[in-house]
C-alpha cells in the first residue's frame, strides 16, 4: 500500500538529510522522495510517497512531526489530487524505427527532446502508471538511459472535489 | 547593548538559562569559550574524557531535574560525546552540548580536528544546530534550551565554528522562541480524559504501569493519589524507581525481565493497564502479544509518536502526564477493590525477591545493597553502571522519592555511572551518592575517579567484584551451555588504583567485614571506593528469557 505524503519543511541546512535519516533508521521505506522550493522561499515542499499499511503511515507521521524543521503533514487522498511525474528517456533507434518510437510518444503526449543517429529522447510526464506503461512499450527498442524524477503531487482545489 | 564575542555571549546565554554549572573539556576550537569562563563565575567542572564530561551532565540533569550543560572541542571532543548523546536522547535528559567547530570558512576541507558532529549527532540528538553567524548566536541557544526541557526532553547539540567564539556582537537574548514545527502538546483532550476515567471506574482489576515520563514531568504527587484515591496496585519500569514508595502495600517495584515475579503476574491478571509516562520497551514487555493480553490499555504521554509505537491502546492521551493526571483525579471514584487488593498481596506474599544466603563469609550481592539500605535509612542517591549489579540494586533496595536511583535505562551504557554520580553529587549537594559498579563497568570511565578526587566529590563506590562481565556470562551460562566467550575479565587492584588517585580505598571479601567498612566508606570525607568480592557465578533472578512472555520467569 502506498500513500503520498505532502511535506513542508523550513529550508534550513540538512533538512532533507534528517529526513531521509529518519526514514532509515526507523526502518521505513520510502518509493521516492521529492523536493522543492515553494511559494515562500522559507519553505520546502517534499512528496513522499511511502510504502506500508496504515500503522506504518501513522509511525512515520508522527515521527516525522517531531522533527523541529517539519512544520506541515498532509496525506493526499488519491482522488483527489493531481499527482506528477517526469520521466526522460532515451531510446536505441535505428532510423527505420524512429517514426514507430515517435508515434508511441506522441500517444502519450510525450515529447522528443533530442535526436542523436542511434537514440531518440522522450520527455514525459504523467501518473506514475501511464510512465510505466509508456516504459514498457520502449523496452522493446533497447533503453539507453532513463531517469525519472518521482511523484510529485499537490490536492486540488475545494470545487474540483 | 554590550557588544560582547562569542564566547561572553554563550556565557551570558546561560546565565539567562539559569546555568551555573557546566562540564567540559578545553581545545583549539573552544579557546575562546574557555578564555571567557576564565572571567566568569560560572562553575566549570574539568572531566578526563568527553564522555565522562557528558555523563556528568547527564547525571546532574537527573538529579537536579535541571538541564544539563556539556562543553567539547571539535573532532575527537565532538565524536567522544556521541554515546553520552545517545545515553540522553533514550531516557530522555535534557542536555545541551556545546562543541567547538572549526572556523567557518574551514568546514569541509578536512581541517585539523575537524568532524562534521552535526551530521553524526543528528539520530542521538532531540535536534542539533550549526552556527556560522554569530547574529544568530544567542537565538540558538534560547531555541536549543527550549527544545531540551519542554516536550519529551533531550540532548541538542550546538556546533560552533571558531570564529563566531571569536566574533563580537552585540548580545540581545531574545524573550520567547519562535519555532513553528514544534509545539509539544500539554493538555490532555478532555473527551480522552472522560473515557479513561469510566474505564478506570468500571475496572476490576487495574494496574498503574508508571515509566520516566511521570518523573521527569514531576508527577509523583499525582501518582501518589490516583494509588491511594482507588486502591489501584502500582509497577514501574526502571526509570520510575521511587515515584510511589516501595514500601506501600501497593506498590509491586519494577516489572519486565528483571522485575518482581508479582508486578509481572499482575501484567497478566490486569483487566485495565494504565500506562503514564512509559513506552513499553521489549525489556518491560517481553513477547508483546502476551503483554497485558487480558487487559485495555490507557497510554499517557506527551510524545504522540510513542502511542501505539509498540503495542495498540484502547485509551491514548497525549499531554504533560502530571496535567493530564490532575485533570483526571476528581473524576476518579474512591474505591477499595477489595478482592483485587488481596490479590495482589497474596502476589506479594507468595512471590518475594529472594537470593540463597547463609552463615558462611561469602558476600551475596543482594546482600549488599539491602545492608546499604539498611545503613542509609534507604535516603540515598542510588547511581549505577550497566549490568547484574545494576538489576540487585534495582531489586534488592526499597526506593522512596523520585530521582532517587539514576542509571542508564534505554541505551544501557556501560560507563555511564562513576561520572553520572559525579554530575549527581553535584546536583543534589547535600544527598548520599552511593555508586552501584560492576567490576567490569567501572573500567570503562575509571578516568573519572581523576574528577571526583580534584573536586572532592564525595561519592561512594560500591564495586560488585565478581571477576566476569557477570550480565552476559548469566546468559552464557543460561542459553550458551556455559560457553563463558570472553566475559572472565581479569580486574586491576582497586584499592592500589584508588591509592593512586589519592582516593580512599578499602577490598572486603569476608562478610563479617562488611558493615564496618561499609560505615567507614560512608563516613569518610570525600569519594571512597569499596572493592567487595561476590560470588563469580551468581545470577539475577527473576529472569524473562529474551523474547518470551512475562509468564515464563526463571527462578526467583
Amino acid at each position: 500500500m502506498t500513500h503520498i505524503l505532502s511535506v513542508s519543511v523550513l529550508n534550513k541546512p540538512g533538512v532533507l538529510t534528517r529526513i531521509a535519516g529518519l526514514f532509515s533508521r526507523r526502518n521505513f521505506n520510502i518509493e521516492s522522495l521529492n523536493v522543492g522550493k515553494t511559494e515562500n522561499p522559507e519553505i520546502s515542499r517534499m512528496t513522499i510517497v511511502v510504502n506500508g499499511d496504515e500503522k506504518v503511515l501513522e509511525q512515520v507521521t508522527k515521527q516525522l512531526h517531531k522533527l523541529i524543521n517539519v512544520l506541515k503533514i498532509t496525506e493526499l487522498d488519491k482522488n483527489s489530487i493531481v499527482e506528477r511525474d517526469l520521466i526522460l528517456i532515451r531510446v536505441k533507434c535505428t532510423r527505420k524505427q524512429r517514426s514507430e518510437i515517435i508515434q508511441i510518444a506522441d500517444t502519450f503526449r510525450a515529447q522528443i527532446v533530442d535526436v542523436a543517429p542511434d537514440s531518440l529522447m522522450i520527455e514525459a510526464t504523467g501518473t506514475e502508471d501511464k510512465l510505466e506503461a509508456l516504459t514498457e512499450l520502449l523496452r522493446d527498442f533497447g533503453i539507453a538511459e532513463f531517469v525519472r524524477t518521482g511523484t510529485v503531487a499537490l490536492s486540488r482545489g475545494q470545487a474540483a472535489k | 547593548m554590550p557588544k560582547l564575542n562569542g564566547g561572553e555571549i554563550i556565557i551570558e546565554s546561560l546565565k539567562k538559562e539559569n546555568v551555573d554549572v557546566v562540564f567540559g573539556y578545553p581545545g583549539g576550537a573552544v579557546i575562546n569559550l574557555y578564555d571567557a569562563l576564565y572571567n566568569s563565575n560560572m562553575k566549570h567542572y574539568l572531566g578526563r574524557h568527553e564522555q565522562g564530561v557528558i555523563h556528568a551532565a547527564d547525571g546532574y540533569a537527573r538529579s537536579s531535574g535541571k538541564v544539563g550543560v556539556c562543553i567539547a572541542t571539535s573532532g575527537p571532543g565532538g565524536t567522544n560525546l556521541v554515546t553520552g548523546l545517545a545515553n540522553a536522547q533514550m531516557d530522555s535528559i535534557p542536555l545541551v552540548a556545546f562543541t567547538g567547530q572549526v572556523s567557518s570558512s574551514l568546514i569541509g576541507k578536512d581541517a585539523f580536528q575537524e568532524a562534521d558532529i552535526t551530521g553524526i549527532s543528528l539520530p542521538v540528538t532531540k535536534h542539533n544546530f550549526l552556527v556560522t553567524d554569530i547574529k544568530d548566536l544567542a537565538r540558538t541557544i534560547k531555541e536549543a534550551f527550549y527544545i531540551a526541557r519542554t516536550g519529551r526532553p533531550g540532548p541538542v547539540l550546538i556546533d560552533l565554528a571558531k570564529d563566531v567564539t571569536q566574533a563580537v556582537a552585540e548580545f540581545d537574548y531574545p524573550e520567547r522562541v519562535n519555532l513553528p514545527g514544534y509545539k509539544p502538546t500539554f493538555e490532555g483532550h478532555k473527551l480522552q480524559i472522560n473515557k479513561a476515567a469510566k474505564a478506570i471506574n468500571d475496572a476490576k482489576k487495574p494496574l498503574l504501569y508508571v515509566g520516566g515520563g511521570a518523573v521527569i514531568s514531576g508527577a509523583q504527587a499525582e501518582i501518589r493519589q490516583m494509588v491511594e484515591k482507588a486502591k489501584i496496585p502500582i509497577t514501574t519500569t526502571l526509570m520510575a524507581l521511587g515515584i510511589y514508595p516501595e514500601d506501600q502495600d501497593l506498590a509491586l517495584e519494577m516489572l519486565g525481565m528483571h522485575g518482581t515475579q508479582y508486578a509481572n503476574k499482575a501484567t497478566l491478571e490486569t483487566d485495565l493497564l494504565i500506562a503514564v509516562g512509559a513506552r513499553f520497551d521489549d525489556r518491560v514487555t517481553g513477547k508483546l502479544e502476551e503483554f497485558a493480553s487480558q487487559a485495555d490499555i490507557i497510554q499517557i504521554d506527551i510524545d504522540p509518536a510513542e502511542i501505539g509505537k509498540n503495542l495498540d491502546v484502547e485509551v491514548p492521551i497525549v499531554g504533560d502526564v502530571k496535567r493530564v493526571l490532575k485533570e483526571l483525579l476528581p473524576y476518579i471514584e474512591e474505591k477499595e477493590n477489595g478482592a483485587w487488593q488481596q490479590r495482589i498481596k497474596e502476589l506479594k506474599e507468595k512471590y518475594p525477591l529472594k537470593y540463597e544466603d547463609d552463615d558462611s563469609e561469602t558476600i551475596k550481592p543482594q546482600y549488599i545493597m539491602e545492608e546499604i539500605d539498611k545503613y542509609t535509612k534507604g535516603d540515598a542517591t542510588i547511581v549505577t553502571e550497566v549490568g547484574q549489579h545494576q538489576m540487585w540494586a534495582a531489586q534488592f533496595h526499597k526506593y522512596k522519592k523520585p530521582r532517587q536511583f539514576i542509571t542508564s535505562g534505554g541505551l544501557g551504557t556501560m560507563g555511564y555511572g562513576l561520572p553520572a554520580a559525579i554530575g549527581a553529587q553535584i546536583g543534589q549537594p547535600e544527598e548520599k551518592v552511593v555508586l552501584i559498579a560492576g567490576d567490569g563497568s567501572i573500567q570503562m570511565n575509571i578516568q573519572e575517579l581523576g574528577t571526583a578526587q580534584a573536586y572532592n566529590i564525595p561519592i561512594k563506590i560500591i564495586i560488585f567484584n565478581n571477576k566476569y562481565l557477570g550480565m552476559v556470562r548469566q546468559w552464557q551460562e543460561f542459553f550458551f551451555d556455559k560457553r563463558y566467550s570472553s566475559t572472565k575479565i581479569p580486574a586491576p587492584d582497586f584499592v592500589k588504583m584508588g591509592d593512586a588517585y589519592g582516593i580512599w580505598s578499602k577490598s572486603v571479601d569476608k562478610k563479617s567485614e562488611l558493615d564496618a567498612a561499609l560505615k567507614e566508606a560512608m563516613e569518610h570525607d570525600g569519594p571512597a571506593i569499596l572493592d567487595l568480592h561476590i560470588p563469580e557465578e551468581e545470577n539475577v533472578y527473576p529472569m524473562v528469557p529474551a523474547g518470551a512472555g512475562l509468564k515464563d520467569m526463571i527462578g526467583g
